[in-house]
């Protein structure tokens, strides 16, 4: 009779690094499907283009460093890495703009730092990093939800736009997105900076037509559907719900201070809270294993760190938003969170 | 053989004792003392990419070929002078004080070229800014100061100041060649500020784009280039090995 052991984590659900990555895929999946619902195919289009890129950048990288690649694409690692890059960018940015990102996700990103485990930056964020400061443009053009296109953007068009950048009657991503009165974004937060820049009050700019309440649900339906997908990695385990909590408490904490001192100035807690990267960033982004703090503690510290970063670069800083400016910041600090947060060994007393 | 330790040994001592080199290498090993000099400058102590001296100035002018080359000029100018000057008066100086004296002496200098560029090259002087007084504080002038120029002799400081120049003129030309085709599709862009304007033929346009790569103007893109050049050295340098 043979007696089973196993190493000391005895963990039940044998899980292994391709099971991980498929679960985030498909928690992904409902924030997707709304933002294609709500903003159109284009989004359909740039998650292909990215994960054809990350797996040939993968791939190329790693018969350059002569590694065997196969498993390393295998893992969906290099996929979902390309899957959050490309729902995070404008979904008619041209054809160039995610592939440039994924190449450098993937290739100065992760591998050269020496590839899966041993990146400091999170690969999708630094690489939506890289193209907002390089194309800043392409990377702000976001449309207005479908019910407010001047003109219908049909999957030809779609195809066309991102290609070539016109649609097939020829119009400019500009020109869908002005012609209709007024601007209407999947981030908002944009237009709120640019008011308050003019001098506009908070409670003037949400009178205006972007914010009446069909469009201003857009990007809400996006957040919370991200949130149910976030929920089910939740539920499964595949995250835990340390860094996440942490960082939407922070985020209604360090937010309502600012919007307590001056309600006119500064956008409500549940504003910040539905709008931009938030849900996404918590769930899908923050808790990438390899580059979030691994201690209990250091992940309560790191979801704070991340939570305060995002409202100071939003509330005061010069871009609309701030979920990947946050997490690269906090990246940079998880090495010094660890080191002061490390468990004690069982067994041991306090020192 | 014994040419190239002999060299090398003086280059060893640099940091120990003060040693004249010509009364450690006579006359014949010169030859080889030059040799070893520029090796040491150009490439294997490449006060850029392998002393990593002198970053400030290197990632934050480089965003185009024509800062590069300017700045570079200058901080070739600064080190061959300051490396003669201080060389002179290697032994008059107290050992307690020398390294005030040497600041002294390369602020001097840096004055002298900043009037120079004000004068003659007053476009570049506004672009590179607070760069050319600070070339002051780059580490690698009083570093060869220090390490060579304080123990060797004049011809020998010399030659070392003009090497360690061209190497750091090198890699700031490389690194500023690289962002500016990368963000604008130019080659030197603006060089009349700098020769004057018979050189505006030397512009070079690669390609038009509407769409200008801003990271490698910015300064991420500054070190990430240098470090894919210092990654480029090193490959170079493990396959001269095998």
């Amino acid at each position: 009779m043979a007696f089973f052991s196993s190493t000391s984590p005895h963990q039940r659900i044998r899980r292994r690094t391709p099971d991980i990555m498929k679960m985030v895929v498909l928690g992904l999946l409902p924030g997707i499907l709304v933002h294609s619902y709500l903003f159109g195919l284009g989004i359909y289009v740039q998650i292909a283009l990215a994960i054809a890129t990350a797996v040939a950048s993968e791939a190329i990288f790693l018969m350059l460093r002569k590694r065997p690649f196969i498993n390393s694409i295998k893992d969906y690692t290099a996929i979902v890495t390309a899957v959050l890059l490309a729902i995070s960018i404008p979904s008619l940015a041209p054809w160039w703009v995610i592939v440039i990102g994924t190449a450098f996700s993937i290739v100065i990103v992760k591998q050269l730092y020496g590839g899966l485990g041993q990146n400091i930056f999170n690969p999708a964020m630094a690489g939506y990093v890289l193209l907002l400061i390089s194309f800043p443009v392409q990377m702000t053009a976001w449309l207005p939800i479908e019910s407010m296109q001047a003109f219908p953007v049909t999957i030809m068009d779609t195809l066309s736009l991102i290609f070539t950048g016109y649609s097939i009657d020829g119009y400019s991503v500009t020109q869908i997105k002005t012609s209709i009165d007024g601007f209407t974004l999947a981030t908002p937060l944009e237009t709120i900076r640019n008011a308050l820049h003019v001098g506009d009050t908070i409670s003037d700019t949400l009178k205006t037509t972007l914010f009446s309440p069909d469009s201003q649900q857009g990007s809400q339906w996006v957040n919370l559907a991200f949130l149910a997908g976030g929920l089910y990695l939740l539920k499964k385990q595949i995250i835990l719900w340390y860094i996440p909590a942490s960082f939407l408490v922070g985020m209604i904490v360090f937010s309502f201070i600012p919007f307590a001192t001056d309600p006119e100035l500064f956008p409500s807690p549940l504003y910040h809270l539905f709008s931009g990267a938030t849900m996404l960033g918590a769930f899908f982004i923050l808790t990438d294993p390899v580059t979030a703090s691994t201690t209990v503690k250091g992940r309560i510290a790191y979801g704070l760190l991340c939570a305060l970063l995002v409202v100071i670069i939003r509330d005061f800083g010069g871009y609309p938003d701030a979920v990947a400016f946050a997490v690269l910041l906090a990246n940079i600090c998880v090495p010094l969170i660890d080191y002061y947060t490390k468990p004690k060994v069982y067994g041991r007393r306090r020192s | 053989m014994t040419q190239e330790n002999k060299a090398n040994a003086t280059i060893a001592n640099d940091m120990t004792e003060e040693i004249d080199a010509e009364e450690v290498a006579p006359q014949a090993d010169n030859a080889a003392i030059y040799k070893d000099l520029s090796l040491q400058g150009l490439w294997k102590n490449n006060p850029g990419i392998v002393q990593l001296l002198g970053l400030c100035p290197l990632l934050a002018v480089t965003n185009t070929l024509t800062n590069a080359l300017g700045l570079g000029l200058a901080t070739l100018f600064v080190v061959i002078a300051s490396n003669v000057l201080i060389s002179l008066i290697r032994h008059y100086v107290p050992k307690a004080i020398r390294i005030p004296v040497f600041v002294l002496i390369i602020a001097s200098l840096v004055s002298c070229i900043q009037l120079l560029m004000n004068a003659y090259t007053y476009q570049l002087y506004l672009s590179l800014g607070i760069f050319i007084p600070l070339i002051v504080t780059n580490c690698m002038i009083i570093g060869r100061a220090e390490a060579f120029a304080s123990k060797n002799n004049v011809k020998h400081s010399a030659f070392d100041g003009l090497m360690m120049g061209l190497g750091f003129t090198a890699v700031l030309i490389v690194l500023g060649a690289a962002r500016e085709v990368l963000a604008q599709g130019t080659l030197f862009d603006g060089i009349e500020t700098l020769l004057g304007d018979w050189a505006s033929f030397m512009t070079v346009s690669l390609y038009n784009t509407d769409t200008s790569f801003l990271i490698a103007a910015l300064p991420p893109g500054a070190f990430i280039l240098m470090g894919l050049i210092i990654a480029f050295k090193n490959s170079i340098d493990n396959i001269l090995k095998k």
